[in-house]
């Protein structure tokens, strides 16, 4: 049994370690430098800041931009949850796999989209003068369109697992339909209704690269705020207080989210959902069936079209003159563009072999119960989420300057960066799976003579390889997008994909527009088909609640 | 000597001793049954045994050897789970060859060792078919073939039959009992199902609340439960506190002959009696039965009928068993006398609320 714990112990090492020295003591080492100054806490600059009617503008529309997001998503995307889980219809599973892509797309690669849909010199800019980028629906939409399928997933995900028998049993006691979704289902996915809204109402919290590139000086989220007064002002106490201030508040949204999913689990009998989807019936079904295929291609299928419109659209008409150019070093880069591609792989590659290996042992550690120490170990695992990116970016800069961490002038520094958000989606991804693997199998193989780690080779690995890529492909796909963290540490002649981009935006002239388009098209492809492997992979029990 | 000894073996979760100073032997070559109802610890007792849960107090020996420290795998015994657990990735001979695998048999020898198995649990050339494609009859056929493979020193079985139906249920409890003997294993097994363990065991090993109340072959058992939790869990529901004395019991239903019956030290006082339902004779009311009666339920066995009789002066309700054709109608009046030769004394502690712990 000592052995046991021991090794449990091993494993919560690894990943305590990994964030201990590239998350929490970068970010303690930053706000520590805002806040200290010649070695005494300066808190009194945390009212001072808190108190500043810029601070508060800068929450309040923080909030309400996040919570008019969510409530936007849910609009658009439940209705999407129902026929992805209920509906039979051709190529139903290449939809569902496709609405999954903008979520996985980096966030410049969003904006860069909603600006070429919506934005000056947008397409609807063109054609009828209309612009949305200097209201807030530009912001809102393109929110919506990446959390589109965290609803889908995590709604329909249950919706797909409820056993439709419960709704009959209702019908045959008497209720109408109606009442019997009111009464029947609809507490039912409540709890999953709710999560899913936390997760969104997290990550819209958390915006930066939409908002950098959507949002103007009015408009700005704690994170972007983060950024400017870190980057632009180099005013570190008022980012120290604001990064405390965003880590308490994911902190809640955090804590509200595990409340919410941990309260019904184990509760509803789950069916296969292979077995639930019918073909659409009545006026209804099909209403809902239509509005959700038109909801995909305005709102999803749209903006990434004109993305690559627009990354197509040369003064002369189409072509690839914009392709073409990214293969040559001008004034904005030390090198050509294209490198990007390289550094991009390169960079998520080594990403994601650590996120697994950090993510892989926190999930072996956390589905072996190894006692009170794992309760909130999940919890904490999810924390880089929702922390701004910047800082920790930052922080690695400041922190890891010195031996025996002097990374500064590795390449490694920035596939560190990026495991940091890999990392919560391989744990999310394993958990489930490795939790669903009775024990008793383990127990099995012991009697029959397998030591412990030959028992987790005969009888975990086969059943959970393919989840296991599945992470790795979300964490490939999530590194490769991070751009909060990498814009401060890639070094400007190794730029990432979404550094160039966002690089290339930042410039004025049409040459230079369209080349982030192109640029931003060969993101989207990379991640796209990384994603359409993985679905293929996917075992249709276990998809991941993102 | 004893192959498998368990000497005052506690095993707790928590606050609660599942298993309390459990002292059992198994002889070579011998079938013993633990009979309990749920939660009485004899799943507890094999996980024990097998090294997958620890011991708190005591020792297991096999041949003489204290596997205190040996890990279950190191153990070498089989064992056959509740549900199987047959791992679900691999196919039938894979899940079979599995403990050979381990011990680095050779793999002609494995797939030679495979068939002859499957030849023995009666699914010849099975090796292919993936496990979710089997029937539960042939589930719990492949468990035991995986369980036999190495040829373990002893075979231990954990409510090995209780997901079958009961038709299946019967057959195979005689063909396992007649494939342990051909093999000369040596086999633990659980049940909460008395007719398994009476069919199966050598011996049986009655358990309540972690601590073992009753040892002995199955007649012995049948015929002499050791207290009334035992006749109880039997199903016995003629079970009341007598008072013994001058080859008389003074029960509710009135005074009864009763032998003091081989255990001679039946002395006289506070005892638990057990009158079998086949020793409660029903006869029209008039012909003067020293009890009367109503008859308050009647269930249907088969091949005799269980009649529920409440006695008229009160006191509890006596089970009889009548042939089909004798079974008077729900709410006649009966007389009532008891067989003395039905009438056992039990030893140990009176009655007292054992029924609550049964269900705990």
């Amino acid at each position: 049994m000592t052995r046991r714990a021991l090794a449990g112990g091993a494993l919560l090492a690894v990943p305590l370690l990994f964030f201990a020295v590239f998350f929490g003591y970068p970010v303690a080492a930053i706000v520590g430098r805002g806040l200290r100054a010649d070695g005494v806490w300066q808190l009194g600059r945390l009212p001072e800041v808190l108190g500043d009617p810029g601070t508060l503008r800068v929450l309040w529309f923080t909030c309400w931009q996040a919570a008019a997001s969510t409530a936007l998503t849910l609009a658009l995307a439940l209705p999407g949850a129902y026929v992805f889980a209920r509906l039979r219809f051709p190529g139903r599973r290449v939809l569902h796999a496709a609405v999954t892509v903008p979520f996985v797309l980096p966030t410049v690669v969003t904006g860069a989209a909603f600006l070429a849909l919506v934005g000056r010199g947008g397409v609807l800019d063109d054609a009828f003068g209309l612009r949305l980028d200097d209201g807030v629906w530009a912001i809102l939409l393109a929110h919506a369109f990446f959390n589109y399928a965290v609803v889908v997933r995590t709604v329909g995900g249950l919706w797909a697992q409820l056993d439709p028998r419960q709704e009959e049993a209702a019908r045959v006691l008497g209720a109408g339909r109606l009442a019997a979704f009111r009464r029947v289902t609809l507490p039912a996915l409540t709890p999953s209704v709710a999560a899913a809204a936390l997760m969104v109402f997290l990550f819209t919290f958390t915006s930066f690269g939409v908002i950098q590139i959507l949002g103007s000086p009015g408009r700005a989220t704690l994170e972007v705020e983060i950024y400017r007064q870190t980057a632009q002002l180099l005013d570190l106490p008022t980012a120290a207080v604001l990064t405390l201030l965003q880590l308490a508040a994911v902190v809640a949204l955090l804590a509200a989210h595990r409340l919410v999913t941990r309260r019904h689990v184990g509760a509803l009998p789950l069916v296969d959902p292979a077995g639930t989807a019918h073909r659409p019936r009545g006026w209804a079904q099909w209403t809902a069936l239509g509005g959700v295929l038109a909801t995909v291609a305005l709102l999803l299928a749209l903006p990434l079209g004109v993305l690559v419109e627009r990354s197509l659209a040369g003064p002369d008409g189409y072509g690839l003159e914009h392709y073409r150019a990214l293969a040559h070093a001008d004034g904005t880069f030390l090198v050509a563009p294209a490198e990007a591609i390289g550094n991009s792989l390169r960079f998520a590659a080594a990403a994601t072999l650590i996120a697994l290996v950090v993510g892989g042992c926190a999930a072996v550690a956390l589905t072996r119960r190894a006692g009170r120490l794992t309760r909130g170990f999940d919890a904490l695992l999810m924390l880089p989420l929702g922390t701004s990116a910047v800082t920790v970016g930052f922080g690695f800069l400041i922190a890891l300057d010195e031996p025996p961490l002097d990374l500064r002038s590795s390449w490694v520094l920035v596939p560190l960066a990026q495991a940091l958000v890999g990392v919560p989606f391989v744990v999310r991804v394993l958990v489930p799976v490795l939790g669903a693997v009775d024990d008793r199998l383990r127990q099995a193989a012991a009697v029959l003579g397998a030591s412990p780690w030959r028992a987790w080779r005969e009888v975990d690995l086969p059943l959970v390889w393919r989840s296991l890529l599945v992470a790795a492909g979300f964490a490939f796909a999530v590194s490769l997008g991070e751009f909060g963290a990498t814009v401060f540490i890639a070094r400007p002649d190794e730029p990432t994909l979404p550094v160039a981009v966002a690089r290339l935006l930042g410039r004025a002239g049409a040459l230079n527009y369209g080349q982030a388009m192109a640029l931003s098209v060969i993101l989207m492809l990379v991640c796209a088909v990384t994603l359409l492997l993985l679905e293929r992979l996917t075992p249709s029990r276990s998809a991941g609640t993102f | 000597m004893s192959l498998l000894e368990l000497d005052g073996v506690s095993v707790r979760y928590g606050d609660r001793r599942a298993l309390d100073g459990v002292r059992l032997a198994v002889a070579e070559r011998e079938i013993v049954c633990v009979l309990g109802p749920s939660g009485s610890g004899k799943s507890t007792l094999l996980r024990a045994v097998a090294g997958l849960t620890p011991v708190a107090g005591g020792a297991v020996r096999l041949a003489g050897r204290d596997l205190r420290g040996v890990p279950a795998h190191r153990r070498g015994l089989g064992l056959m789970f509740q549900d199987h657990q047959l791992f679900p990735q691999r196919d039938v001979a894979g899940n079979i060859a599995f403990g050979l695998r381990m011990r680095r048999e050779p793999g002609e020898r494995v797939a030679g060792r495979v068939a002859e198995l499957l030849e023995l649990v009666g699914l010849p050339g099975a090796e292919r078919r993936a496990v979710a494609t089997l029937s539960g009859g042939e589930r719990q056929r492949v468990a035991l073939a995986r369980a036999l493979a190495p040829d373990p020193r002893l075979l231990m079985l954990d409510e090995p039959l209780g997901q079958l139906d009961r038709d299946l249920r019967e057959r195979l409890v005689v063909e396992l009992r007649q494939l342990f003997g051909r093999l000369g294993s040596t086999v633990l097994a659980v049940t909460h199902d008395q007719g398994e363990a009476f069919a199966l065991a050598d011996r049986v090993v009655v358990m309540r609340a972690g601590r073992v109340v009753q040892v002995g072959t199955p007649v012995e058992v049948w015929q002499r439960p050791a207290n009334a939790f035992v006749a109880r869990f039997l199903g016995f529901r003629n079970v009341v506190t007598a008072t013994v004395g001058g080859g008389e019991a003074r029960t509710p239903w009135g005074a009864v002959r009763v032998s003091t019956g081989p255990t001679a030290d039946v002395g006289p006082g506070e005892r638990t009696l057990l009158v079998r339902p086949s020793g409660v004779r029903l006869s029209p009311a008039d012909e003067g039965a020293p009890l009367t009666g109503t008859v308050a339920a009647r269930t249907f066995r088969g091949d005799h009928v269980l009649v529920l009789v409440q006695p008229a002066g009160g006191g509890p309700e006596l089970e009889a068993s009548c042939a089909l054709r004798e079974a008077p109608g729900v709410g006649a009046t009966v007389g009532v006398s008891l067989d003395p030769g039905e009438v056992v004394v039990l030893d140990g502690e009176p009655t007292g609320d054992q029924h609550r712990d049964q269900l705990s």
